[in-house]
């Protein structure tokens, strides 16, 4: 499994939920983010190509500035983490209750 | 609707609960639980062993279709009440998660209505989570391979 891609990983990071918060409102250039922090800009734009590669963020280039915006349905998705764990086993379990339906005793 | 599963995961504790309410007769349910040919359908893993009683042991493999092991896993049994309750072991061979132990609770609530619960403990807050996220972050690598693989299709043709 590839870490970085691990969106929990991702948003383990304080400066990356520091972003987040940032474009949870508003589309921010990558120059605009970078003002709201410390950190040396290249910093900051790993954290976004981090949050990009998770699908945290979505950007759109508006003449020389990429600007970008939370995804708020992957957001969505963490939020309800949960839900694949069930689905995997409710899928599991209905498959189970269409088979033994089915189901003649060899008796 | 209802969810006819559900999955109970309280923060900081390393158990969880599934429960399940079935329109079969509580006698079916365990049926599929305990015969390898059904187990096998349901599942969709092999049975390489199945021996249903205190102190008997399971195992389940998986192949891809080029005949490669992807999934293996196997257990003891620690407690088998027919139609009520098995207590097992699970682990998954080659995989970097602890043994789990678990519960399973048969119910039967009219003739042909039934509850099952499960419970698996895990050896840590930390491994429960792990394994409850498993699912979704499958989710996502798959669709970044998608991805990949659209993006490789795309740098060929140019």
């Amino acid at each position: 499994m590839n870490l970085r891609r691990d969106v929990f990983q991702a948003i383990a990071d304080p400066t990356r939920r520091a972003i987040l918060l940032l474009v949870a409102t508003q589309s921010m250039s990558a120059g605009a983010i970078a003002a709201n922090f410390d950190t040396a800009r290249p910093t900051v734009s790993k954290h976004l190509q981090i949050l990009t590669e998770c699908e945290l963020l979505e950007y759109e280039q508006s003449g020389r500035e990429i600007y970008y915006h939370l995804n708020a349905a992957k957001m969505k998705e963490i939020a309800d983490f949960i839900e694949p764990f069930r689905k995997s086993w409710d899928d599991r379990f209905n498959k189970l209750e269409n088979l033994m339906k089915k189901y003649k005793p060899k008796k | 609707m209802e969810q006819k599963t559900k999955v109970n995961a309280e923060n900081g504790q390393q158990e969880l609960v599934i429960t399940r309410e079935f329109d079969l007769p509580v006698e079916l349910v365990f049926q599929a639980f305990t015969e390898p040919e059904l187990i096998e359908q349901w599942m969709g893993t092999k049975v390489l062993k199945m021996e249903n009683r205190k102190h008997g042991g399971w195992q389940f493999e998986t192949k891809d279709a080029n005949g490669n092991v992807v999934f293996k896993a196997n257990g003891v049994i620690h407690d088998y009440q027919p139609n009520e309750k098995i207590t097992r072991t699970f682990q998954m061979e080659n995989a970097p998660f602890d043994v789990q132990l678990e519960f399973l609770e048969f119910e039967k609530i009219t003739g042909d209505t039934s509850k099952l619960k499960m419970q698996i403990v895990y050896r840590s807050v930390s491994l429960r989570d792990q394994m409850l996220k498993l699912p979704f972050a499958q989710g996502i690598n798959m669709a970044h391979n998608r991805l990949q693989e659209v993006l490789k299709k795309l740098v060929v043709k140019q």
